[in-house]
């Protein structure tokens, strides 16, 4: 994880802060623009939250982002990440383990998915294809807004009116009954949604599952379908939907771009951290360390969330007092927790049966909705929840890079954990005791898991934030609500990368379409950058 | 009421609508007034469907759906000339009291400025410039529940003009606010209101005016929109429009009957309809419970949809994709109605008497309402109801014998058909209300003389809504507008020619509002012109 140092003292045209990958996919274009671009990292190692780390043994562990699947073709093709060695393994599906022994594993092969189903429910296994049509439909009309800037509805500017108009006519386009069914989708519950569909429980709460990672709702809140269908927009090779892992971890995605950064000319500096943006003038001038090394730039790109830009980075008198109200109201909340765990071989899931495919896949516990809703009403009490909602995955079975041959590498994804308690801040107890009700969870339907176990790195929204940097450790860098989406997305009046300082851009996924390693909100803002300098990009 | 203005029946009939709601009376008083030969029919013994002044126990009298008047627009109420038939208020501009066991009693809005300055100051100059905000937005968007929504992709230039006036509008707030807007009206009511204020007794009142009636705690994102809508509809009531009319809510109904008898409609109580006739894929007419055929060239049904189209109809009528719309209108009612005799007026501790006569929210905290829901989403009655209670004794003594009082409450949230079973969970559960009250006026429970608990289930048997809901479906934006109560029918026209729905389940929903009567009318009315 070797960053390039830059010459000290020298100015460039485009400083962006934090190696995230939405940062470096900004940079990576900015550079490729011709522009003089240094990365600013806070840690020791680059990536943010898709990172590849080693701590414990010859282990690798995916510790933030598990999984590949949002991140934009155009990008992976444009930057040519494949050639700077990123690969993706596809994994052919998942399973929900049901309390009663019993399970439902999805596959990507249509025939077996629906023989799976079929097991639970006859009737369902007919829904499925009316379901994923129409799911497929959606993410058909919204994969294309992603890479576009939402245009302002208040502006009478002539961009924002032809990309109002472009909206209106691709929605249009789709038809009458289509436009009443998206309208629906966006603003519905996913359990609601599921209810349109299915009559079987288990089929219900697989699904339901991607409607709340990473969300402070539940499944029965009302925009949880649209966020189902942002886990469902998988892009790799293509298919829609489709999951993989990157070989080698998450930091893979990182170092790919971190090396067609430096293949383009641009400059990394891990261990840099940026204490304050300098402003003079209304305009960004540069930044300071926390070293007290200045650094300046005519054009800043902040890859942090919205509120650790402007409440913690920005000195407030540069900014307008309305702004800051909006950026202190923005809701970033804290809601999921993760561990990593090492293995000395694989566990045995008895409600799976031997060799089946599914266990390389992403595997769960919950087997209904309500519970699913419970493990959310615990979190809105201010408590990690007493029967998690988990998404682990094994991908060492797929990747032998992950972990020393005989042994494992498993990554368990955490639904509900609160960044702040109900009963006084976080301790080393409590984050054992967090841990230990995930790990019990998974015991319940795994004999040898704990005996198994040689290390396992608890992360708590508490951990991310300090760590990795994120507000409240939420992995979307802000909530996807209806009041957090398109043109309110971190801000209404600055949905479009721009802030109020001349020369400042957000480029994370605090800005539109928000979160999950898309790369999107990186290559809308520079391509926004780009114009505003009067490059072509 | 029965038979009132009899009709010669000489000539076929232009309009029949089925059921004497609110809705239904004042539409028929519209497509009366406009010369056509109108008739209403009514299923119970008297009209005003869940709008209803009836005895629940001997002596005492309650509005027993409804039972206050605060949504249904000034100017619509002075169009059917409802005071020239006879109505009148009993109380005007009443006051709300927020009550919290052991503190003081908050009243709401401007009389309780003085009040909240004592308890927040931050919030006494917060909540002025909050409170007037969310009422700019509500006027604003007020036009759209006075209206037909239009349909999306359609090449009328109704519908297109109706968008534009609708995207005019809030542009004509001003820039910031049309952005304010635009981000709030997606929100939940939780945040929003946490962001402005921070006493949990006012926050907790806001709150629940936002969540009354829904299938939602304040958590959930579009509680904003219902708060809006129904301060949109407040703000064509009058600038304290919370009212009681003399004799409840049924009077209301007798003055909406005699003022579309009036116009030249036909009404006829104790008539229940069986079915819609349907002709060569046009409704026709319907055949009552009785047997008797009534043929009209159009239908208007102030049921619910669901009633509508699978009862009255028959889904043999319809396309399959639009039964399931239909079929997964989600209108299981969470409000249950508790109807208290009192031999004497209770204490609330703080509580002046004036502020008696008014409305009392028992919803101390949004915490406190958002556990309430979440007891209701796994078919439990909440362990600690949130309460809308009125005593309208206080304003209308008629109600009961002298000297005696009536307590009537909204108690949320209660489902319609709880795990346990209701045979079960009846007494259990009326205790707990019984002593949610207790806790709050101490002594009242050795008052009552007689209690009527009306769940969700009951309130559908009642009044025929189904699921007991009192919107005839949750009100959520994605059974809102122009999808309210399904697409295909949320126009008023059905996709039957000839029948229309009037109702609650229609735009822009219940709460004895009258709108949706009136552009089911003007849809009606549209449609021959």
């Amino acid at each position: 994880m070797a960053a390039v140092r830059s010459p000290r003292g020298r100015r460039h045209d485009v400083i962006v802060i934090g190696a995230g990958h939405n940062g470096l996919v900004a940079a990576c274009y900015l550079s490729r623009a011709g522009l003089d671009v240094l990365v600013l990292e806070r840690n020791e190692y680059i990536g943010g939250a898709a990172v590849s780390r080693r701590l414990y043994g010859d282990f690798t562990y995916s510790n933030c982002s598990y999984v590949c699947s949002l991140l934009r073709p155009e990008i992976m093709r444009g930057l040519e990440l494949p050639r700077h060695g990123l690969q993706i393994i596809p994994y052919e599906g998942g399973c929900t383990l049901m309390r009663d022994g019993g399970h439902l594993a999805l596959y990507d092969n249509h025939d077996a998915l629906r023989r799976e189903i079929c097991r639970h429910s006859k009737r369902d296994a007919e829904a499925y294809e009316r379901f994923s049509t129409d799911v497929i439909r959606q993410c058909k009309f919204i994969k294309p807004l992603l890479m576009r800037e939402p245009p302002d509805p208040t502006s009478f500017r002539p961009r924002d009116l032809m990309e109002l108009l472009y909206l209106g006519q691709r929605l249009n386009a789709t038809g009458e009954d289509r436009m009443y069914d998206t309208l629906r989708f966006w603003t519905m519950s996913a359990a609601d949604f599921l209810d349109e569909y299915f009559e079987s429980e288990i089929v219900k709460a697989h699904f339901a599952g991607s409607s709340i990672i990473g969300t402070a709702l539940g499944p029965r809140s009302p925009g949880t379908a649209y966020v189902l269908l942002h886990h469902y927009m998988g892009d790799i090779d293509d298919t829609v939907g489709a999951w993989g892992f990157a070989r080698g971890g998450m930091g893979a995605v990182t170092q790919a771009l971190s090396a067609s950064l430096q293949a383009s000319g641009g400059c990394i500096r891990a261990a840099a951290p940026v204490e304050r943006i300098l402003v003079k003038h209304g305009r960004a001038r540069g930044v300071a360390l926390a070293s007290g090394e200045e650094i300046t730039a005519s054009t800043v790109v902040s890859n942090m969330d919205v509120k650790r830009t402007f409440l913690d980075t920005v000195e407030p008198e540069h900014l307008p007092a309305e702004f800051l109200t909006a950026v202190r109201r923005f809701k970033i909340r804290g809601s999921s927790g993760k561990l990593n765990i090492a293995l000395d071989g694989l566990p045995r899931f008895p409600a799976i049966p031997e060799g089946a495919p599914c266990i390389r896949g992403d595997l769960h516990l919950t087997d209904t909705v309500e519970m699913m809703e419970r493990a959310y009403d615990d979190w809105k009490q201010g408590r990690w929840s007493a029967a998690p909602y988990v998404d682990m995955l094994i991908p060492s079975q797929i990747d032998p890079t992950m972990a020393p041959e005989g042994e494992h590498y498993m990554s368990v994804f955490v639904q509900y954990c609160p960044y702040a308690l109900a009963d006084g801040p976080w301790t080393e107890a409590k984050r054992t005791a967090f841990g230990a009700t995930v790990i019990d969870a998974i015991a319940r339907q795994s004999p040898d898991f704990k005996s198994l176990i040689l290390h396992a790195e608890i992360r708590t929204p508490w951990d991310i934030e300090n760590e990795v940097g994120l507000t409240e450790g939420n992995i979307f860098q802000g909530e996807l609500t209806m009041d957090q989406l398109l043109f309110n997305r971190p801000v209404p009046g600055y949905a479009q990368y721009s802030t109020p300082l001349a020369g400042l851009y957000l480029s994370g996924s605090t800005t539109h379409p928000g979160g999950g390693v898309m790369g999107a909100p990186g290559a809308n803002a520079a391509r926004r950058i780009l114009r505003d300098l009067g490059r072509a990009a | 009421m029965s038979d009132a203005g009899s009709s010669a029946a000489t000539r076929r009939l232009d309009c029949i609508v089925i059921g004497g709601g609110h809705n239904g009376l004042v539409c028929a008083t519209y497509l009366a007034r406009a010369g056509r030969s109108v008739l209403v029919l009514e299923a119970a013994g008297r009209v005003g469907g869940a709008a209803v002044t009836r005895e629940f126990a001997p002596g005492y009298r309650v509005s027993a759906g409804a039972h206050l008047l605060h949504l249904m627009p000034r100017a619509l109420m002075d169009e059917l000339g409802l005071a020239g038939q006879g109505f009148t208020y009993a109380g005007r501009d009443l006051p709300t009291t927020a009550i919290a066991a052991g503190l003081a009693p908050l009243p709401i809005g401007a009389p309780g400025q003085a009040a909240l300055q004592a308890v927040s100051p931050r919030d006494a100059a917060a909540y002025p410039a909050f409170s007037a905000r969310l009422r700019r937005f509500a006027v604003a968007l007020y036009p759209l529940l006075d209206s037909i929504p239009p349909r999306l992709g359609s090449d009328a230039w109704t519908d297109r003009i109706a968008l534009l006036k609708l995207g005019w509008r809030i542009r004509t707030l001003g820039r910031r606010e049309m952005r304010e807007l635009l981000r709030i009206i997606g929100m939940n009511a939780y945040d929003l209101i946490a962001d402005e204020l921070e006493t949990p007794r006012l926050q907790g009142a806001l709150g629940f005016d936002a969540v009354l009636g829904t299938n939602f705690g304040p958590r959930a994102p579009g509680t904003v929109l219902t708060l809006l809508t129904r301060l949109a509809a407040e703000s064509a009531a009058g600038s304290s429009p919370l009212a009681q009319p003399r004799g409840g809510l049924g009077a209301l109904s007798e003055a909406l009957a005699k003022a579309a008898v009036a116009a030249g409609a036909t009404v006829r109580t104790g008539t229940r309809v069986a079915r819609i006739r349907v002709q060569a894929d046009r409704a026709v007419g319907v055949v009552l419970d009785s047997g008797e055929s009534i043929d009209a060239g159009t239908v208007i049904s102030n049921a619910d949809a669901k009633s509508t189209f699978f009862k009255l109809l028959g889904t043999r009528h319809l396309d399959t994709g639009f039964v399931r719309k239909v079929d997964h209108l989600r209108s299981r009612g969470l409000a249950a109605k508790l109807h208290l005799a009192l031999d004497r007026l209770p204490s609330f501790p703080g509580l002046p008497i004036a502020a008696l006569g008014g409305r009392l929210l028992i919803a101390p905290s949004l915490d406190y309402i958002e556990r309430a829901w979440d007891h209701s989403k796994y078919g439990e009655c909440s362990s600690a109801p949130t309460l809308e209670i009125t005593l309208p004794t206080v304003n209308d003594p008629s109600l009961a014998p002298a000297g005696r009082h009536v307590l009537s409450a909204i108690v949320q949230y209660v489902p319609y058909q709880p795990a346990a079973g209701w045979a079960a969970e009846r007494a259990r559960y009326t205790d707990v209300v019984l002593a949610t009250l207790e806790a709050h006026a101490p002594g009242l429970r050795s008052t009552v003389t007689a209690t009527e608990f009306l769940t969700p289930a009951d309130l559908e048997r009642e009044f025929g809504m189904s699921g007991g809901h009192w919107h005839h479906g949750d009100l959520a934006f994605d059974q809102f507008y122009m999808v309210r109560p399904v697409p295909g029918a949320a126009q008023y026209r059905t996709p039957v020619t000839g029948l229309y729905l009037c109702g609650a389940s229609c735009h822009p929903g219940g709460g004895v509002m009258g709108l949706a009567g009136r552009n089911a009318a003007r849809a009606v009315l549209r449609k021959a012109a």
